[in-house]
């Protein structure tokens, strides 16, 4: 359930269309963005803060252009920044539901500093992370996510370099919250960005979106449809991780490492398989499952990670609070005359 | 003038502190700086790590922390080498004699014992083995080598008190507050100091002693401050007076850092300080809590203005409340970090992509830094804009006496709120005289909007690529910072309003500008001075004050940019121009040479 104490419930029942703006939406059609847009619609009433209190802060690139169209307060900042302007934002206006929209460029290679240090102040904002694994408004670069070896306009050679994986770096950087989604799934990117509204402290939403103009396709193994119960783990909590069209696979962990092992063959049954805790605050079993890949291991969707822990902002208002209390500077006039002074 | 010097780590900081605030309580008037190396802990007893800390005091109005000195003391010999071209013919120098020895004699470059050669001759030497005087006054405390080594600033502080005839009572009473958790340290520094004093007292070296009687001035409380504080002090103001609580977004840089500092202690204020990842984080931050309805400040020097030029722009174009505190440094790149300089004023006024005009002022005290912080928080506010105030490292780092406000006789600030459910509201909107657009802050209802870096349309604010609306986007910012001109006081000329000289200034230079022209017009040369402090837009009447004058010279520790600027606004007039780029203040004699040549030309 939310927590309505620290950001006000809106005193009627919202819907989708008051998170309609008025702005015509530009992104090409097929792109994966309009999914996005379309589970906020859906994730916003039934949040249910007042419309006045979210949010929406971006950096630069086409995910960038999401604040234009929601109805809320929107801040379109320059590359890489977002997440430097939502932390200054929400630790000066805790009442607020912060939401930033960023790319996988904006984020982890202009944005990469700011990325990693609001993670790990762990301010309570929400990351939608839409990762197509290209430059998209600039046409076509590599980015910090695209495969090694691809070949995009500035790598007409392949790309020579190490990709990032999301969760791996939000979880180096002590990310509490990580949850990843396809885009073609607005049933469970609505759940998971409801459950990222709930977590106090900074989450970030993995979208795996899909980009046709220059990078058509590239989650397609993972995404498409016909194949997803085999090739993706829907993660709940408290529930064990089995996955496959006849829910005949689960994870086990086998020495130091996780496994796909098959239910009721070498002695395998559902007892042996994981139970997803997502709120242990150890994240090693929740990095291997954010590792886990084709071919061999289904990738994990779903809240991997919502370790509870303070967040920045609150210990902000703490300080001050306190401060407040006990301090014998209670004014301006007080602090100009405290300390040595003389009359002359 | 006098000057403390010695090995970092000597004490000459604290030395220097105890020695203003006695003075400051005798009612004399005063400016301090200290001199200390960039590095922590320099190797000891080179010229690398001499530690300074100079004030002038008297009994007339003090504007600089002055350039020679009447009294030096020299804790070592590499603090001798340094400081001894800084010090008038005649002068007082008082020297720990125990530390000159061959090693560290030659560690400073001497090669001949400077106190036996003949270097000092024409001076008055008062040396005395301090070193060694301090620790015999200890040794019936049994207290440890390390500590009675510590404690021999104080047996020189002790010696000066005597020859500057000030008593003992404030500064013991001190040194007990100071170090009230450890009474050995009471007691052994207070032991040292009456020591100094007694030495001093029976030594045939000291022949005379000085008086300083109180200087003439206003009635009120005074505080010593300096200008880091008083900038952080401005700022807490305007934030008290405005309604909108204070949020700060920084980065540690020199010598910008004690702001960010002294502002991290006030949270009974309220005052919400962000130690941000870097530079672009501490503005962009301070932009993030300025659309969420904070007074926001981002505070740095000349590096990492550099790095804030992006976000200036946004914070330009979405006409958004900001101040930038730059405490300038000598430049370029890393430069010199501890010596003081003002030449980042071209890039205040330019250094941004696109037409990208803000507001840019300038303090030119320690203790005004209070006022002009204050003021670039009233304006940021009342015309939504980013203000970019200059200070400087000699400001910062420089203290004077302050006379305390009252906060409520403080001029109001006035931020052009959007009420909740205006009806009328769109993002840029303006007020027809200010060209000033309401501050619509996120959580306030019926105010839902968007706005970012790319450029929108006038009043509906929706994304623009339109040709003519970007033109009159673009004059509508570059006019809305020139109207503030309506509300800024006049440019005040010290001396006559016409005459065969004006002297102009800005920011960091004014005391040394003005004590060197009321030495002239004492003299009586028709030389007047006229220093900046508000710089886009230029007082009113700038034109005015120009025009009546045969000559203008520009002072700036620049290679000339102020007067670069003038020239483009008013190239009607023949400029002059006096430039140092030292990492030095201006001398009164060098200038007094100058304007001397110009006024006899």
């Amino acid at each position: 359930m939310i927590d309505y104490n620290k950001i006000s419930k809106s005193p009627v029942e919202l819907t989708k269309q008051d998170f309609v703006s008025d702005q015509m939406v530009k992104w090409c059609p097929g792109c994966g963005a309009h999914a996005i847009l379309a589970a906020v619609g859906n994730v916003f009433p039934k949040i249910g803060y007042r419309k006045e209190n979210f949010a929406m802060v971006s950096g630069i690139g086409c995910s960038s252009r999401f604040p234009y169209y929601v109805d809320t307060f929107g801040f379109h900042g320059i590359h890489g920044r977002a997440a430097a302007i939502a932390s200054g934002l929400k630790i000066a206006n805790p009442g607020l539901s912060v939401w930033v929209a960023t790319g996988d460029g904006d984020s982890m290679a202009i944005g990469g500093n700011h990325f990693i240090h609001v993670l790990r102040r762990n301010i309570d904002i929400n990351i939608l992370l839409f990762n197509n694994q290209i430059y998209g408004l600039t046409k076509g670069q590599f980015s910090p996510t695209t495969p090694l070896g691809t070949v995009t306009k500035t790598s007409p050679y392949g790309t020579i370099e190490h990709p990032f994986t999301v969760s791996g770096l939000v979880m180096g950087a002590q990310g509490t919250f990580f949850a990843r989604v396809p885009d073609n799934n607005i049933k469970l990117m609505t759940e998971v960005l409801y459950e990222a509204a709930k977590h106090n402290g900074t989450s970030v939403v993995e979208i795996l979106q899909n980009c046709v103009i220059y990078a058509d396709k590239v989650h397609e193994e993972v995404t498409t449809r016909d194949m997803r119960e085999d090739r993706q783990l829907f993660l709940k909590h408290g529930e064990s991780m089995i996955f496959g069209k006849n829910r005949d696979k689960g994870i086990i962990m086998a020495g130091n490492h996780l496994k796909v092992a098959e239910i009721g063959q070498n002695g395998i049954n559902e007892s042996d398989i994981l139970v997803h805790d997502q709120y242990n605050t150890d994240p090693g079993i929740h990095r291997m499952l954010g590792r886990m890949k084709l071919p061999g291991q289904p990738v994990a969707m779903g809240v991997i990670r919502s370790a509870p822990a303070n967040t920045y902002d609150d210990l902000t208002e703490q300080q001050i609070e306190t401060a407040k209390k006990t301090s014998r500077i209670q004014s301006v006039n007080d602090l100009l005359r405290s300390g040595d002074t003389w009359e002359i | 003038m006098v000057k403390f010097v010695g090995d970092s780590g000597d004490g000459m900081q604290l030395t220097g502190t105890l020695f203003s605030e006695v003075a400051a309580l005798a009612g004399n008037d005063l400016a301090t700086f200290p001199d200390f190396p960039a590095e922590i802990r320099a190797p000891h007893n080179t010229i690398a790590g001499v530690s300074g800390f100079q004030m002038h005091m008297g009994k007339r109005k003090i504007y600089t922390s002055g350039d020679m000195c009447d009294v030096l003391v020299v804790m070592n010999p590499a603090s001798l080498k340094s400081n001894l071209k800084w010090t008038k013919p005649g002068a007082t120098l008082v020297i720990d004699s125990s530390t000159f020895d061959e090693k560290t004699i030659g560690k400073a470059g001497y090669t001949e014992n400077p106190l036996e050669d003949g270097t000092l001759d024409g001076y008055h030497v008062i040396k005395a083995p301090i070193t060694d005087l301090t620790r015999q006054s200890l040794e019936e405390l049994g207290v440890d080598k390390r500590l009675a080594e510590r404690t021999k600033n104080m047996f020189v502080l002790g010696l000066m008190f005597y020859l500057f005839e000030r008593d003992l009572e404030k500064p013991l009473e001190f040194i007990k507050m100071k170090f009230s958790e450890k009474p050995k340290v009471v007691q052994a520094n207070q032991t040292a100091m009456k020591a100094g004093y007694h030495f001093a007292e029976s030594t045939e070296a000291i022949k005379i002693t000085f008086r300083v009687d109180p200087a003439p001035m206003k009635k009120g409380l005074y505080r010593n401050i300096t200008g880091n504080v008083a900038t952080a002090w401005g700022l807490l103001a305007a934030s008290e007076q405005s309604g909108r609580p204070l949020f700060l977004g920084s980065y540690p840089i020199t010598p910008a850092t004690e702001i960010l500092m002294e502002l991290s202690k006030h949270k009974s204020l309220g005052a919400k300080v962000f130690q941000a990842e870097d530079e672009i984080a501490g503005i962009c931050s301070a932009i993030g809590a300025s659309f969420g309805g904070s007074m926001a400040v981002t505070t740095t020097s000349g590096p990492g203005l550099s790095l804030k030029s992006e976000a200036l722009g946004l914070a330009v174009i979405t006409e958004l409340p900001l101040v930038v505190v730059n405490v300038q440094r000598a430049g370029p790149s890393t430069g010199m970090p501890t010596k003081s300089e003002q030449s980042d004023l071209m890039q205040a006024l330019f250094g941004r992509n696109g037409e990208c005009p803000l507001m840019v002022m300038a303090a030119s005290s320690a203790a005004n830094c209070f006022y002009y912080a204050y003021l670039a928080a009233k304006y940021a506010m009342e015309h939504m804009t980013p203000v970019i105030l200059l200070t400087d490292g000699y400001l910062g780092f420089g203290s004077e006496l302050f006379r305390i406000p009252d906060v409520k006789d403080l001029p109001s600030i006035k931020p052009p709120m959007a009420d909740p459910n205006d009806a009328n509201f769109k993002p840029y909107r303006r007020d027809e005289k200010t060209l000033v657009r309401k501050w619509a802050v996120p959580g306030v209802e019926g105010l839902r909007h968007r706005i970012g870096g790319l450029e929108k349309t006038n009043i509906d604010g929706n994304v623009s690529t339109d040709p003519l609306n970007h033109q009159l986007m673009v004059n509508i910012r570059e006019e809305k910072i020139w109207r503030i001109s309506d509300y800024l006081p006049l440019l005040q000329v010290q001396g006559d309003p016409e005459g065969d000289l004006l002297v102009v200034g800005w920011g960091g230079t004014e005391g040394a500008l003005a004590s060197t022209v009321s030495r002239l017009q004492e003299e009586g040369h028709k030389i007047s001075h006229a220093q900046f402090n508000f710089i886009k837009p230029l007082p009113k009447n700038t034109r005015e004050v120009l025009k009546r004058f045969k000559k203008i010279v520009v002072c700036e520790l620049n290679a000339g940019q102020f007067v670069n600027y003038l020239r483009m606004l008013y190239p009607e007039y023949t400029y002059y121009q006096f430039n140092k780029v030292q990492g030095l203040p201006f001398h009164i004699q060098e200038l007094t040479e100058t304007f001397i040549k110009l006024l006899e030309d």
